[in-house]
């Protein structure tokens, strides 16, 4: 009996990113990643080509973390006390970015100040030939002391600033149409903020190809169910020609995942929760590989192992089945 | 077919009598057409009309059942294609995959420990489904042994896996009266599947490469009278089986394309690598399987794949509410402080995980705001120092602790006027407006 299969027809599509710069387009990176284009949902090969793949890009701090998982502590060793040589441990691992992640204070309390921001910006970038991500410690006010002096001392690198949200987005959107950047616009897990935020910025002059949206997520069993809906509809309307949610999305599964007890704890926690490691590393995986068939282009992760999992998935879910 | 509300409209009685508690018989029809009321609320409709509503609501998945002594798996009559345009209803069975070459004595453990799991999540008790057997050793007597070894020690239902009718016969007689999932039928040897799956009035699984086997497969066993069909569209890769999933998903629903109306099953154990695994079963949660069968069973993967086919299945409309009340974090002492928040689980899990993340002892006292967040709370009146004040008295705060003392998120700042006129004698203090920045707050100001 022929099936006539149902094909979807999508006026819109999401727009295409380019994170980092060559030497011939005014930066120093090695190779630059490009994300976005999709034509139709994820994976759907029937219908469109998916132009280019998401991407894993692995999150390292600016000093030895003080509230990770002694899991991530121990599996990265001694690099994450140093951004540089964790930066190029992450490329060896299967990075495909970098995201640099700045603490509020340096080990001893004080302040991160922004002369030590750049000076460890410019270590990784040395360090590393992928394109970057820099973000700031996530309060607002801290986020632009340090992210313009960084914006401005790495000019032309196409680096993605973030967090850009509705208290702060000024500042980071100017730091990054004067430096060539590009942002990430952060909104709480509701598809009208998201759209918002990103007419706010775009009214600035930013190229819309230079913006991605984070929409948010929860890790597994604390609220992915609503980053996963609220990134199906953002999807559904970029297709559906609305321009405002026509930008690549990235999440971050290994920051929500790793906050979770689950992953956190090993010790006084329910025996039906099983061995920690390999819980921990479910957690992850699965938080990312749900929020990637949502439609995510970029998740931010932090487990090698996990890395590893969700590049092989990738690899898998863009091979195109033959009866397609 | 789907009727529409005009449609509707015209099968009742259209008296405007306002007992099904709509205002006009319109009404009722749009709200009946949208799926969001039962035509039983009408009291006054014809029974032609009934036959013919009912006819046309039959769901375009149908709805298959596997039934042992006690339990019940069920799968199918799904209505959207994403979560959000409604809800998914039936949350997949997991199932955990034993051969009948295995030694009993293994069988049995395994099945025993996979029986006794359990593990709470937001205080609901998640367990696992039930049990696949695999023939592998294509033996009757065998087969039927290991289901017998199945039966010592759990009665949760079971899928039989075989494609040689003999052998599943010999299995089916191990569970006589029970409704398991016969897997299942394929070009080769449908009709003697159909025949045994007819014979036990049980639910047969249907395998075809394509959908157009599949399809043609169904159909001419439906002609045999088995009605309860599963179907595995034998992709066993992540691109391959997101993409037979959503296309006869889409079918179902969008074309009311009958011959591939039923459930899906989806076999993640095939992958034979645990971590793969774990990535296809995810996949087929989120992406419509009724019925999943695992070879790995282990607590580290069981638990996560059971909180997120509890996520994903959650109503968007009705999010998950934890219960008021006062909760304990880091073993917290008459000294520790008390937080208040609202009963919307993400709030209270931002709250819980940061406090708990910071390892600082504290007492969280969750308000009972109708399951908001608490700047919606705040704003629809839900939660006011009347219902914070209310939730200090109900669960005996005072008695827990030395100080009288409470900390309110930073939002609603502004209740702490009427708050201190609540509760007489205790201090408010205003504490952060984000859950992230509480850690810091905890240690700087209290």
């Amino acid at each position: 009996m022929p099936v006539e299969i149902p094909k979807d027809q999508w006026p819109g599509e999401v727009r295409t990113v380019t994170i980092g710069a060559t030497a011939e387009e005014g930066g120093t990176r090695s190779r630059v990643v490009t994300v976005g284009g999709e034509k139709t949902l994820p994976f759907m090969h029937f219908e469109a080509e998916t132009p280019n793949p998401p991407v894993v890009a692995i999150e390292i701090k600016d000093r030895r973390p003080d509230d990770w998982s002694p899991l991530l502590l121990d599996v990265w060793g001694d690099v994450a006390n140093d951004p540089a040589a964790w930066a190029k441990a992450a490329e060896e691992a299967g990075a495909d970015l970098i995201e640099l992640m700045f603490s509020l204070t340096d080990a001893e309390g004080n302040p991160i100040t922004p002369e030590s921001a750049v000076t460890t910006v410019r270590a990784v970038l040395e360090a590393t030939g992928l394109p970057l991500l820099v973000f700031g410690p996530g309060q607002a006010e801290v986020d632009n002391e340090l992210l313009v002096p960084v914006a401005e001392a790495t000019k032309g690198e196409r680096i993605v600033l973030g967090i850009c949200e509705d208290k702060n987005y000024r500042t980071i959107v100017a730091a990054a149409l004067a430096n060539d950047h590009l942002v990430s616009a952060r909104t709480p897990m509701d598809v009208n903020l998201a759209k918002q935020l990103n007419i706010l910025i775009t009214d600035m002059g930013l190229p819309p190809d230079r913006v991605l949206m984070d929409p948010t997520t929860g890790a597994l069993g604390y609220g992915i169910e609503y980053g996963y809906s609220v990134m199906e509809r953002l999807r559904l309307a970029a297709l559906q020609g609305d321009a405002m949610t026509q930008f690549p999305m990235i999440v971050t599964p290994g920051f929500e995942a790793w906050k979770a007890k689950e992953s956190k704890v090993g010790e006084g926690v329910p025996e039906s929760w099983g061995d920690w490691e390999g819980r921990a590393i479910n957690w992850e995986t699965l938080t990312a590989i749900t929020l990637i068939e949502a439609g995510a282009d970029i998740v931010v992760l932090r487990h090698p192992e996990s890395v590893r999992r969700i590049k092989a998935a990738i690899e898998e879910l863009m091979t195109v089945p033959e009866m397609a | 077919m789907a009727l529409s509300g005009i449609q509707i409209y015209k099968l009742l009685p259209q008296t405007n009598c306002k007992d099904c508690g709509f205002p006009t018989c319109l009404a009722f029809a749009m709200k009946l057409a949208a799926k969001q009321v039962e035509l039983s609320a009408c009291p006054h409709v014809s029974e032609e009309s009934k036959a013919l509503l009912a006819e046309s609501a039959a769901p375009p998945i149908r709805l298959v059942t596997l039934k042992s002594d006690g339990y019940e798996v069920k799968a199918g009559n799904e209505v959207v294609l994403f979560r959000h345009e409604k809800t998914f209803y039936h949350r997949p069975g997991l199932f955990i995959r034993v051969r009948d070459t295995e030694p009993a004595d293994e069988i049995k453990k395994k099945a025993s420990a996979v029986d006794a799991y359990s593990v709470t999540y937001v205080g609901i008790d998640l367990t696992l489904d039930g049990f696949a057997v695999e023939a592998t050793s294509g033996d009757p007597t065998t087969f039927a042994a290991a289901v017998g070894a199945i039966r010592e020690v759990s009665e949760r239902p079971l899928i039989l896996i075989s494609r040689d009718p003999a052998v599943m016969a010999a299995g089916l007689q191990a569970v006589n009266g029970e409704k398991p999932l016969v897997y299942g039928a394929d070009s080769d040897n449908w009709e003697a599947m159909a025949d045994l799956a007819g014979q036990h009035e049980v639910p047969l699984a249907v395998i075809g490469k394509t959908l157009d086997e599949l399809a043609e497969l169904t159909e001419k066993i439906k002609e045999k009278g088995v009605e309860d069909m599963v179907l595995d569209p034998a992709a066993r890769d992540l691109s391959g089986s997101l993409v037979l999933n959503t296309q006869i998903r889409r079918l179902a629903l969008k074309k009311n394309f009958r011959p591939l109306g039923y459930p899906l099953i989806a076999f993640p154990g095939d992958a034979g690598d645990p971590a793969r695994e774990a990535i296809l079963a995810a996949q087929a949660i989120a992406k419509y399987a009724g019925f999943i069968v695992l070879d790995t069973f282990a607590p580290e993967l069981a638990y996560p794949l059971l909180v997120l086919r509890q996520n994903i299945y959650t109503d968007p409309q009705k999010p998950i509410q934890v219960q008021p009340g006062l909760y304990e974090i880091n073993e917290p002492t008459p000294e520790s402080p008390l937080l208040v928040t609202t009963n919307f689980s993400i709030t209270y899990f931002s709250v819980a995980n940061e406090v708990e993340g910071s390892g600082l002892p504290a007492w969280l006292l969750v308000a009972d705001a109708e399951g908001m967040s608490v700047l919606t709370a705040w704003a629809a009146g839900k939660f006011d120092a009347e219902r914070i004040a209310k939730a200090v008295k109900n669960f005996g705060v005072a008695e827990k602790l030395s100080n009288k003392r409470i900390v309110i998120p930073g939002h609603v700042a502004v209740l702490s006027g009427e708050l201190e006129e609540e509760l007489p004698g205790w201090e408010i203090r205003v504490g952060p407006r984000e859950a992230v920045d509480l850690p810091s707050y905890m240690k700087e100001a209290l």
